[in-house]
Order: C-alpha cells, then sequence, then structure tokens
C-alpha cells in the first residue's frame, strides 16, 4: 500500500483515496497537423515506462480530486515527493536538463 | 531424444532406485557467436528457441536468462488457457495456440498436464449477457467453440456458485469454452527447454543482458553479465523487462508495466473442474490438482517492477470471488506473489520487426500471455527465422500504433485486462 501525500491537502493518505493518472509530462505536439503519424502515435501510445525513478500523476480523487505529481520509484516504490503540477514540473525540468 | 520419457524408462529408472535420470536440458558455456540470441528464458522464449530449432533448422541459438527459467511471469500466472477473443485477428492467434497446446505433451514428450476442464466466463448484467452472446457467436464464426450458458446450466456444472438474486450482481448467465483449462505452468517453461536444448539450444541461465551492440541500424549481438555474445538476429521476450531492453536499442515501446497478482488458498477436496472468471465483479477461480483454489486478482493501476503490489487489490478480488461463491469465505490463502505484466494500449501483443534490422520484440502480452506460448513461441520464431512476419502475427505489429490499426481487445476479451 502506498502512502501518497496531498500537495494541496497537506496530508499522507492510503493509495486507496487516490487514482493513478499516468506518466507527467507528456509532451503534446505544438501542431498537431503538422507532424507525422509516427510522432503523433509516440504521443499518444508510447511511455518512458522506466525501471526506476518516475514522475507520474495522481489524483485525490476521495479528498479535493485535485490532479498533482508524484516522484515515485518503480522497483522500491519509494516515493519523493509529489508536488503540484507546476511545481513539479520545474524540478522535472531542472532533472532533465 | 536421448533421455526420452516413457512408462519403459519409468521402470528401468525405478529398478535403477532413480539415480541415473539425465539432467532435462544442458547447462553449457555461452559461445561467442549464435545464429540468434533470444533475451528471455520464459516460456515464449522457450517456446521460439523451440519452433525456430524444431521447424526452421535454426538450431545455433542462445537462450538468456538473467534469472533461473520460468521464473518470471512464466511461474506467476493462474495458468488460464482459452482462445475466446472477440476479434478476428485475436481469436486467430490465440486459437493457434490453443491447436498447439492440444498436442504439446506428445510433441514436447514431457507431460504439461493440459487439462481441458473449460472456462466459463459469468456475466452479471445485461450488458455483460448481450456482449457474451456476441462474443460467442463471434468465436462460433471463426471457429472457436463457444456455448452461452443459462444460470441453472451454471449452477449444474458449478455447485457452489450462488446464483440467487441476493448478491449484489447476480449472475445473468455465462459464456463457456469447453476446449479452455488450465495447464502446470513450470513444465511449460522445463518441457520447451528440455526439447530446445535437444534439438541443440544453448540455455543459458544467469546471464542477463547489459547492453544491445548495434552498428549502422543493425544488430550485431548484446552485452551480458558473462561477457559480449554476437548474433545477427535478437529476439527479446521480456515481459515486464521490455521497455527496460528497448531503451538500451533507443527504441520506445507503447508498453506500462504494472504488477499483477494472484494467490492460492489451502488444498482442498476438488469442490470446482472448471475454471470461473467474472469481468464485472472482476475475479478468476480454478482448482489446481494439489486442491488449492488458484485465484486471480487485476492489476495494480500503478506502474512497477517490484513485483508486488498493494493489498487492497488482493482484498477487492477475495470479496469478488465470495460474493461468486459465498462459500469460500472460511476458506484460508496459503500464498500471494505479484508478477510484472507489460500492457499495451489494446491488450494485444506486439509480435513485430522493429527499425533496428535483426531486432525483433515479442512483448506486450498483459495480462493473458501465458495461454499464448506455444502460439506466441511458434508465429515468433517464424518471424525471426523469415524475418518477415508469419500471417498470423502480421496484424500485431508495432507499426499498428501509428497507422491507428489497434485490435482493441480492452473492453472486447473475455475478462478486463
Amino acid at each position: 500500500m502506498l502512502v501518497i501525500t496531498c500537495p494541496y491537502c497537506q496530508e499522507a493518505r492510503e493509495e486507496e483515496e487516490f487514482s493513478y493518472a499516468g506518466e507527467a509530462y507528456i509532451a503534446r505536439p505544438a501542431v498537431p497537423e503538422e507532424v507525422d503519424d509516427a510522432t503523433w502515435g509516440d504521443y499518444v501510445f508510447h511511455r518512458k515506462n522506466p525501471r526506476g525513478w518516475h514522475w507520474e500523476q495522481w489524483q485525490h480523487v476521495a479528498g479535493c480530486r485535485k490532479v498533482f505529481a508524484v516522484k515515485r520509484h518503480t522497483v522500491t516504490y519509494e516515493i519523493a515527493g509529489s508536488w503540484t503540477l507546476a511545481d513539479g514540473k520545474a524540478l522535472y525540468l531542472k532533472e532533465q536538463a | 531424444m536421448a533421455n526420452r520419457y516413457s512408462l519403459w524408462s519409468l521402470i528401468k529408472n525405478g529398478l535403477k532406485h532413480h539415480e541415473s535420470w539425465q539432467p532435462a536440458w544442458k547447462s553449457p558455456q555461452p559461445k561467442k557467436q549464435y545464429d540468434v540470441i533470444i533475451v528471455g528464458g520464459g516460456g515464449h522464449g522457450l517456446a521460439t528457441a523451440y519452433y525456430l530449432a524444431k521447424e526452421h533448422g535454426i538450431k545455433n541459438v542462445a537462450v538468456l536468462e538473467k534469472g533461473y527459467l520460468g521464473g518470471g511471469n512464466t511461474a506467476r500466472n493462474t495458468t488460464i488457457i482459452r482462445s475466446n477473443y472477440l476479434w478476428d485477428e485475436a481469436a486467430h492467434l490465440y486459437e493457434h495456440g490453443l491447436k498447439l497446446w492440444e498436442g504439446l505433451s506428445q510433441d514436447l514428450n514431457f507431460n504439461v498436464m493440459f487439462s481441458q476442464r473449460g472456462v466459463m466466463n459469468v456475466g452479471h448484467t445485461l450488458q455483460d449477457m448481450r456482449d457474451i452472446e456476441r462474443r460467442a457467436n463471434a468465436n462460433l464464426l471463426n471457429g472457436v467453440d463457444a456455448v452461452v450458458m443459462t444460470p441453472q446450466e451454471i449452477k449444474d456444472m458449478v455447485p457452489l456458485i450462488d446464483i440467487s438474486n441476493r448478491a449484489r450482481y447476480p449472475i445473468m448467465g455465462a459464456s463457456f469454452q469447453p476446449r479452455g483449462g488450465v495447464a502446470r505452468h513450470d513444465a511449460v517453461a522445463w518441457g520447451f527447454a528440455r526439447g530446445a536444448s535437444e534439438l541443440g539450444v544453448d540455455i543459458i541461465e544467469q546471464c542477463e543482458v547489459t547492453g544491445l551492440i548495434i552498428e549502422g541500424g543493425r544488430i550485431k549481438g548484446v552485452n551480458t553479465s558473462r561477457g559480449d555474445i554476437m548474433a545477427d538476429r535478437v529476439g527479446c521476450v521480456a515481459a515486464g523487462n521490455s521497455s527496460v531492453l528497448a531503451k538500451m536499442a533507443g527504441l520506445r515501446l507503447p508498453l506500462e508495466s504494472h504488477p499483477l497478482q494472484a494467490f492460492v488458498s489451502e488444498s482442498m477436496k476438488p469442490c470446482i473442474d472448471t475454471v470461473v472468471m467474472s469481468n464485472a465483479v472482476h475475479g478468476y477461480v480454478s482448482q489446481s490438482d494439489k486442491g488449492e483454489l488458484v485465484i486471480g486478482a487485476g492489476i495494480d493501476s500503478y506502474l512497477g517492477y517490484g513485483q508486488r503490489g498493494s493489498p487492497h487489490v488482493i482484498e477487492h478480488t477475495a470479496a469478488a470471488i465470495i460474493e461468486m461463491f459465498p462459500s469460500f469465505s472460511r476458506v484460508r490463502m496459503n500464498r500471494q506473489w505479484g508478477g510484472i505484466v507489460d500492457v499495451s494500449p489494446d491488450a494485444c501483443p506486439i509480435i513485430s520487426k522493429t527499425r533496428i534490422q535483426g531486432l525483433y520484440f515479442n512483448c506486450g502480452w498483459g495480462t493473458g500471455g501465458f495461454k499464448a506460448t506455444p502460439g506466441s513461441g511458434n508465429v515468433f520464431a517464424h518471424t525471426i527465422a523469415h524475418d518477415d512476419p508469419h500471417p498470423l502475427n502480421r496484424a500485431f505489429s508495432l507499426d499498428r500504433f501509428a497507422t491507428g490499426h489497434l485490435i482493441d481487445e480492452h473492453g472486447a476479451a473475455a475478462v478486463a485486462h
């Protein structure tokens, strides 16, 4: 059972209150009309699916219902932290750079 | 076959106090060069190697396994075998597998304990029943056996099931595939390993692939924990770890790896002689030859490689099983485990060439790969041997995620994925 902290409610709660909402910060092609099928298919279907640290989205469905970002390890299931989507994105981009 | 199993060999070895049985497969040192390397020594990988050697005459093959044979999902499933898929492409692929299952023990000279006890998919709502009728009709048109059952017929076959209106989701009927059933999962890996080894395939355990050697868009070999091994053709059959291998080649796959849990009870006297699956309340149960109830849960929603999931998923499944079988409420559970399944967006596998010449992937089987083990190996061996897909797996290419020709079995297959 994961124990997840909602950055809005500021409280650690059990996983059952939350709903997993997939990989975070997938960039949508800026001009969808101009990309080819392979690029669009990559955006819609392909995922990083890493064995290690993963930036992902969770929704606090049984609480504030807001979506936020969590950095979690996919082997140990350790959670490094949770942030609002905007705060998390700044950290995520810094990590990627 | 040097070490052929028969009643005669049993008597002969019995008279020698069972001290002269030979190992079922050889464990050689890896050579420097092979014609084909298969990454992943689970059922699908071993089946691929077996059919490469048997049907395509390619015997200079290595199967590299990072742990021990069949220690991943092959040993972590609920062993259900069926082919009652809705769409033509999927039905044909899984039916091909089911036909191979029917002769597999004889073919391998190894008892895989394939038992065609039937697979029942129960419906709890009007829409379930409409879907069941549609699927059963589609199955019949594709030459797959299917019967639609009334609640009374279900009760006659499975007396312990509750078909009353007291249930939160009363059972309204079911589809039944008489040719479906279960098999012994370990025996499948061992049987294919023995068959492949006998034909000259090198089975190398404790050998983890750490990198792929690619030059000029062609695969040249693999880096492993036991040194570099070269080959012009490499087939990856790594289930939950497929994305990790793909990343070594700079590829992205449309997969997400999730934990999938299952559990078994203490041994009991025979009480259920078929497989009962429910899509709507999500649980499935059969009884093993040892008398254990084998119960499968759904996937954990989050991405995970940890081979374990969250307890509330098990709780949910146990509730569903007790809803259908109230008398199981006093049964004690013995063991629980998780495997890592690679789920694709359309719940159908990817058996495909890649843009790297000589590199092939067989993955995305998600929660239902065991049933396809021989069929998957058979068509993947063809794909590798001819550098061209078998007609049965042509539709299961990676391209479909660019062209949009998905084979959407998510809601359509007999059970939720």
